[in-house]
């Protein structure tokens, strides 16, 4: 049986979760940092599914379930904010994220 | 059998770490969104190669259908113009990105050689049903599903909150 090793299953979440790390960094939008997160948290799934399926239990998927609803909770509540955000200073500049207290 | 699967697994996986290096270096969100949109379909076809259709569903129909739905709504309601694409190119240029791209290459590189130095042995060719899937999370996982219900619950209130426009006085 010649199927694809694990290994490489894994090295795709690790590249998937290093080019969200890279984007979350450099990027100053709040709305593409938001999506190198949603990226972030694919690559994890990636892993989790892989390991899942190297040892034939469901365990991997329902993980991958689980991350699918924080991320959609996540998204929901942070692109609220980033619309209240945008309406109070009229940029999606994450550099003038301070304050918000006030 | 296993041969055209594997082919599978390697053109998606190029398919997705392509497309996603495009979403995060765009200049128009709305260019980042859609490429995003072809890095979770990609991702999905991963995860049937990987013997787990109902994930690969589910990829298709929430990630890929729902959160990138929303994000491209939020888009549209911001009304991003040319202006925010200049102001995106003055950001992004010049030496923005080299630092954070090679501490994230250096990371990834420990992490490969970490997977390919251990011991992760054995092939992904074991298919998990839906059924395997069901069963596991209505029985020793049902706690994890009310919770993910309860946290569900409390985003819904939140962006409810969160988006309501307050009165002007």
């Amino acid at each position: 049986m010649n199927a694809v090793p694990m290994s490489h299953g894994l090295i795709l979440g690790g590249i998937l979760f290093a080019i969200g790390l890279a984007g979350l960094l450099m990027r100053r939008n709040l709305l593409l940092i938001l999506v190198s997160i949603e990226v972030m948290l694919n690559g994890a799934g990636v892993a989790f599914v892989a390991a899942g399926s190297r040892w034939a239990q469901p365990d991997g998927q329902i993980m991958f379930l689980f991350i699918l609803a924080a991320a959609a909770a996540e998204v929901s509540v942070a692109l609220a904010l980033l619309v209240r955000y945008y309406r109070m200073r009229g940029t999606l500049d994450a550099d003038t994220a301070r304050g918000l207290g006030e | 059998m296993s041969g055209p699967m594997e082919a599978a697994f390697y053109v998606a996986a190029a398919v997705a770490v392509v497309s996603t290096l495009l979403a995060i270096s765009r200049l128009v969100a709305v260019h980042a969104l859609l490429y995003l949109i072809v890095s979770f379909l990609s991702v999905a076809v991963v995860f049937y190669t990987m013997g787990a259709p109902l994930v690969a569903t589910l990829e298709v129909i929430i990630y890929a259908g729902a959160i990138l739905v929303l994000f491209l709504f939020v888009v549209m309601m911001l009304n991003l113009g040319t202006r925010d694409r200049d102001q995106e190119r003055q950001w992004f240029s010049g030496a923005a990105w080299l630092g954070p791209a090679i501490l994230s290459a250096i990371l990834l590189a420990e992490v490969i050689y970490l997977i390919v130095s251990g011991a992760t042995t054995g092939g992904l060719s074991a298919t998990v049903g839906p059924k395997e899937v069901a069963l596991a999370l209505y029985g020793p996982y049902m706690i994890g599903v009310e919770l993910a219900s309860m946290l569900l619950l409390g985003a819904v209130v939140g962006a409810t909150h969160l988006s309501k426009q307050e009165a002007r006085p």
